[in-house]
């Protein structure tokens, strides 16, 4: 790294790589091109990055301490934790139900089905959380025969994992569609075949093949479930030590200005953030092959 | 029984298409399509005239305004960085280049509202880039542009992740081909290795935008949310749905869909004819 030179010498670089280079730009283009590039990063990406532990440890380690450890933050850290180890799970059922019948089966309808499935990106979190609370809120659809049967969706648990799993809808099934379309049906037809039963043939022969792009959707479902903030908003009420998830306690204290306790919050997540990441990264550089069947579409 | 074949789809000697899509299509209309078609309902029951007042009244255009213009503006700087750093990812070697190529997906993984106090933190006039600014009389966090800023962080990835697979494909002979015809390498980037390049582009444009323009968590931080200056539609929707207007909430959140939907099918049309004009990329 000390060596400040770009090295763009032919020898340094894999052959893949040098053989692009033969009409490369100038020197002077590439260092260029490169600033604008980390300025550009930096400005956007690092800083924030940097300043979340930055701030978070700016009253000292006991004030750290104490913001994560005081029980509505743990009230948050837990109710966060239990959201996803509800929404996680059911949005893996629904993705590999999902993932099956488009990948494996031609029938008609198979696009629009596809385009559903993806609907939730295109819709704004707020609107991801509205939507529930127009059905099960006080004034909803069916706000006066839940109030009689005394079951609380909105400002509640159910609520807050309904709004969780439409905006984490589409992660599993997305992953896995391309995969298993790229990989063909041969394989379970064979062990169908020779007399597997379909569970065995779905558990031993797909399953497997596609282990590594289930594993790399779940990592990107969880890390939305655990870090979503709009949709829950809108649903969660904010009742602190109850309906409050981890980045509704980051906003509530940051709003009270207690600046450095919600920056200790945050950077649990940050943290959990670059877990997701490096997990992600080593997941691209060993199973590149499987996962670049999927990133291709 | 099972000889007749059903019409709709093509036979399969694969076990589970019944069972596959019945889950997919129970969870899609419960989760999703239902919720949605209770919000258009909300909407048209408010009734044409109230529609048109909460359509046209200053406060909801102007949310809106902002958030669309706000959307394409932090989608085009996306689509032109994004599109140099993609290219600087694929073609250079220098160091911390796999470091940097595995951040750029750090606002994927970063909850909204930690990149939004962070971003809120560094911008405000005493904060570490804000300050650097205060003597300029440019002011960022709790203005308009504070808004971009935390829209451009959202939309980052997009443009890069589609742009690098197109640009790692790219043969190596058709720029060869041209340096050796004797044109310029500005005219060869231009004219033989961007075209290719567009559709990915557009791809990702509209993806930062379609991200971008329902943004919720990193901005309401950043904005300020002045009424009439710096208030987005989301935030709007929200002001609307605390004051028990849930009929002023579910007119604009359906204008927000309605407008944003039409906008991307407009892309995917003139990327289509991009698509068809430069090849399947």
């Amino acid at each position: 790294m000390s060596d400040a030179s770009l090295p763009l010498q032919a020898e340094d670089l894999e052959p893949a790589r040098a053989a692009r280079h033969v009409s490369g730009e100038s020197r002077l283009v590439q260092w260029s091109l490169v600033a604008i590039s980390l300025a550009f990063l930096c400005l956007f990406l690092f800083l924030p990055l940097i300043t979340v532990f930055v701030e978070a440890s700016a009253r000292g380690w006991q004030a750290y301490r104490e913001a994560i450890l005081e029980p509505d933050a743990l009230a948050a850290i837990r109710l966060t934790l239990l959201v996803a180890a509800i929404a996680v799970p059911i949005n893996i059922v629904i993705g590999i139900a999902a993932a099956w019948a488009i990948a494996k089966f031609e029938f008609r309808g198979k696009s629009l089905l596809t385009s559903f499935i993806d609907l939730p990106f295109s819709v704004s979190p707020v609107i991801s959380g509205l939507v529930f609370v127009l059905l099960f809120g006080a004034q909803g659809y069916f706000g006066l025969w839940l109030k009689a049967h005394d079951i609380q969706i909105v400002f509640a648990l159910p609520g807050i994992v309904l709004a969780t799993i439409f905006v984490t809808f589409p992660f599993v099934a997305r992953e896995l569609i391309p995969h298993m379309q790229s990989l063909g049906s041969a394989e379970e037809e064979t062990a169908l075949t020779l007399g597997a039963s379909p569970w065995r043939t779905f558990l031993t022969v797909t399953l497997p093949n596609v282990k590594w792009s289930l594993f790399y959707g779940v990592l990107l479902c969880n890390a939305r479930a655990m870090g979503e903030f709009g949709a829950v908003a809108v649903v969660s009420g904010k009742i602190r030590g109850l309906t409050n998830t981890m980045p509704l306690h980051v906003e509530i204290l940051y709003n009270e200005y207690m600046g450095a306790a919600a920056f200790a919050v945050a950077s649990l997540l940050a943290g959990l953030a670059l877990v997701t990441l490096a997990l992600k990264t080593l997941l691209e550089w060993h199973f590149a092959d499987a996962i670049a069947a999927s990133r291709r579409h | 029984m099972s000889t007749t074949v059903s019409r709709w789809r093509e036979p399969s000697i694969l076990p589970g298409f019944g069972l596959a899509l019945g889950i997919t299509l129970t969870a899609l209309s419960l989760i999703v399509l239902i919720p949605l078609a209770a919000l258009f309902l909300k909407a048209a029951s408010a009734g044409p005239a109230d529609i048109w007042a909460v359509a046209t009244s200053p406060r909801t255009l102007a949310a809106l305004r902002l958030s669309f213009l706000g959307a394409l503006f932090a989608a085009a700087v996306n689509a032109v960085f994004g599109l140099i750093l993609a290219w600087v990812l694929v073609r250079y070697e220098f160091p911390g280049r796999r470091l940097i190529d595995a951040a750029v997906d750090l606002p994927f993984a970063l909850p909204t509202a930690v990149a939004g106090i962070a971003l809120a933190a560094i911008y405000a006039p005493n904060g570490w880039v804000g300050g650097l600014l205060a003597p300029y009389d440019i002011k960022v966090a709790y203005t308009p542009l504070g808004v971009m800023v935390a829209l451009i962080f959202i939309g980052l990835p997009f443009v890069v992740r589609t742009v690098q697979p197109v640009l790692e494909e790219l043969p190596a002979d058709i720029e060869e081909a041209a340096a050796l015809l004797g044109a310029s390498r500005w005219r060869t980037v231009f004219q033989v290795l961007l075209p290719p390049v567009l559709p990915a582009l557009m791809t990702g444009f509209v993806l930062a935008f379609a991200r971008a323009v329902g943004e919720y968590g990193s901005v309401i931080f950043i904005a300020g949310n002045v009424p009439m200056v710096s208030e987005i539609a989301p935030l709007l929707i929200v002001i609307r749905l605390e004051q028990f207007d849930y009929a002023g909430a579910a007119v604009v959140a359906t204008l927000m869909l309605l407008l944003s939907f039409a906008l991307i099918l407009l892309v995917n049309l003139v990327q289509a004819r991009a698509r068809r004009r430069f090849g399947n990329v």
